[in-house]
């Protein structure tokens, strides 16, 4: 099935590896009814690129991550990814060309372990999701989960059930479920919210350890690790896109300093 | 891990282990090879009409049962057209094999028309699948009741294939090897035999990737999708596995009735299969088993039960019902979960802070 959906699409993939951009989302609009979430978002992530989306509670930031996995589908607008128009795809469709995501809040199997969460993951994006044999001694995902549970800190608790574990282990976890097989581009939910500085750092270190070519959007409240993580910013409110530029340019300009007089922000 | 049923929280693989590791003998708990014991020496110990038609019609329910825990369970669908898959394959095989009504029947070989029937019968569950996953909860249950009525009302007013009211009688298992297969004791260890291997399949399949997703997708098919997953081919996928063992059970069915008709089917025995998993336990392959036995004990003798205090003794339903409402009453999750919360509280009372996990919204939204 992944092969064949493979197939279909190489030409047009083939040719957007070189010169496409990873992400390219052109007037893309989301309504509830009639609370526009979300309204003509054009944006365009090269591939590797690295970028933090800030802004208020409710500016849309997580509605402009639904659109992009097609976990909603977007009132208008069109979405490409690496070149290929996705608007219509449903989520794993996007998943098995190369997006990840992780939920803000923890979209995880509690009633699973760790390893079998991690290697549900790996399983979504190979082959053989469907196979009757259980994984084997020599099971090569069975060791790619492993060694996922291995970079984010988890090994303690490979055999724990997921709803036994911390706040700050579940949100380990939804990242490790990101990274299974090989992701192309990562859309990363406020993934430090709520962590311990510890685990701040540590989630910092695990992003900048992502191999170059792993681009990623990243929501980040907090300035300081949006900083380390992130070589651009783009800033929502109102659903709207308000500022895009550099990290710098963005925490000095003005407006935006304005627009957050008296919080949203802290600093070093 | 073994043949015990820690499917929801063992893991796939604590120790790196290899795929038959699931049915290794030495890890089987004491319990299940005293019943095992029982069950293989049952003959000796009942006499004929216990053996077909108490402990044969128990297996064979609790195979449709099964077939219902398995998308319940695992795959969070409730269907209620598993008994009209199961009669289905009854009526192919009546049809395309051998039966009384020699102007319907093909009287084709049974290893032809084993084969169709049980193809037929897996295509018609799946279809129905097909038409229900996109459904959730409620609807499911209603759009595989709808199905399952219309094949009822369809078998009860066709009467170039179906043979209308009275359907099919006169279907006899083959004489293979010798061995008359409707005597009692051989046709007990033929259910016991095909019951066995769907509870051992269905167990195995869980810890397998396909019903590990089909869980995954059962407690949170966004996640799923997120993960790569057709959730709607998954879905589908679980009514063949589950429509197919529900096609074995109605060709076990039909030899055990010696006929098949519209009634085979009827919205009462749809619903009761419902009534059968819960009771026994949807959370576990071993429930619906459990859940057969108790109903097709209650049937058989609440008929004597009732007369002797005084009701008429068609009102057994009453009694099913009683115990029904009594179970879920008591015990949502069935014969099963109540069975477990009695050993947890024996064990220790260490288990009790193993509760504390249910405060952990781990899998919530
Ligand atoms: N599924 C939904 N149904 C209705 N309204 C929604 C839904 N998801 C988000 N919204 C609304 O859309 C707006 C943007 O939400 P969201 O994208 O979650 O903001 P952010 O992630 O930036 O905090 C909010 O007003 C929110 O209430
Ligand atoms: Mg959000």
């Amino acid at each position: 099935m992944n092969a064949m959906a493979n197939t279909s699409s190489m030409a047009s993939r083939l040719s957007a590896t070189g010169t496409a951009n990873a992400l390219e989302l052109r007037g893309v609009s989301k309504f509830f009814g009639a609370l526009a979430a979300m309204q003509d978002i054009t944006l365009t992530v090269k591939p590797g690129e690295r970028r933090a989306v800030l802004g208020s509670n409710g500016a849309g930031k997580t509605t402009l991550f639904n659109c992009i996995t097609g976990d909603f589908l977007p009132t208008s607008g069109v979405v490409r990814m690496f070149g290929e128009d996705v608007t219509k795809f449903p989520p794993h469709d996007r998943i098995r060309r190369g997006l990840r995501r992780t939920y803000q809040i923890s979209l995880l199997f509690g009633g699973l372990t760790v390893i079998d969460n991690v290697y549900l993951a790996c399983r979504g994006v190979s082959r053989n999701r469907f196979s009757l044999i259980r994984p084997g001694r020599s099971d090569a995902l069975m060791h790619a989960a492993a060694d996922l549970i291995e970079a984010v800190h988890l090994t303690d608790v490979h055999d724990t059930l997921v709803s036994e574990l911390s706040y700050g282990q579940q949100r380990q976890l939804e990242i490790a479920l990101a990274l299974a097989g090989a992701p192309r581009f990562i859309l990363f939910d406020e993934p430090a919210a709520g962590l311990s500085p510890t685990e701040r750092r540590d989630l910092i270190d695990i992003l900048n350890n992502l191999p170059g070519h792993m681009g990623y959007i990243i929501i980040e409240h907090d300035m300081d690790v949006a900083l380390r993580v992130a070589e651009s910013v783009t800033m929502m409110h109102n659903g709207r896109i308000f500022k895009e530029g550099k990290p710098e340019e963005i925490e000095a300009d003005p407006e935006v300093q304005e627009l957050y007089l008296g919080g949203g922000f802290t600093h070093g | 891990m073994a043949v015990t049923e820690d499917t929801g929280t063992a893991p796939i693989n604590g120790k790196p282990q290899s795929w038959w590791s699931g049915l290794s003998l030495a890890s089987v708990p004491t319990p299940y090879w005293f019943v095992g014991a029982i069950l293989l020496l049952l003959p000796v110990l009942v006499g004929p009409f216990m053996l077909f038609q108490v402990f044969g019609w128990a297996l064979i329910l609790g195979m449709i049962a099964l077939s219902l825990m398995f998308l319940g369970g695992y795959g969070g669908m409730v269907s209620l057209v598993q008994m009209s898959v199961a009669a289905s394959a009854a009526y192919m095989l009546a049809i395309f094999g051998e039966s009384a009504i020699t102007q319907i029947s093909l009287g084709w070989p049974w290893w032809v028309a084993i084969p169709i029937a049980l193809i037929i019968a897996t295509a018609f569950g799946t279809l129905t699948g097909a038409l229900a996953v996109r459904t959730e909860g409620i609807y499911t249950i209603m759009i595989t009741l709808a199905i399952a009525s219309a094949f009822f009302y369809f078998t009860r007013q066709n009467y170039v294939l179906f043979n209308g009211f009275s359907g099919f009688n006169g279907v006899t298992p083959p004489e293979l090897f010798g061995v008359d297969w409707r005597q009692p004791t051989p046709f007990y260890y033929l259910t016991l035999f095909w019951a066995a291997v769907a509870y051992l399949s269905v167990l195995y399949v869980s810890r397998a990737p396909f019903g590990l997703a089909l869980q995954g997708v059962r407690d949170n098919a966004r996640r799923m999708e997120a993960l790569g997953y057709n959730v709607t081919a998954h879905r589908i996928a679980a009514y063949v596995l589950a429509s197919f063992i529900a096609a074995v059970a109605g060709i076990l069915l039909v030899w055990l009735n010696g006929q098949v008709s519209p009634g085979t089917a009827g919205i009462g025995p749809a619903i009761d299969i419902l009534i059968i998993a819960v009771i026994g336990g949807l959370a576990r392959p071993v429930g619906p088993f459990i859940g057969a036995i108790i109903y097709v004990l209650l049937r058989t003798f609440a008929l004597d039960f009732m007369v002797s205090i005084g009701l008429s003794g068609e009102r057994f339903q009453l009694l099913v019902g009683v115990v029904f409402l009594a179970i879920v009453f008591w015990s949502p999750d069935g014969i099963l979960g109540l069975w477990e919360r009695w050993r947890n509280r024996m064990n220790s009372t260490d288990r009790l802070t193993g509760k504390a996990r249910d405060n952990d919204g781990g899998s919530e939204v």
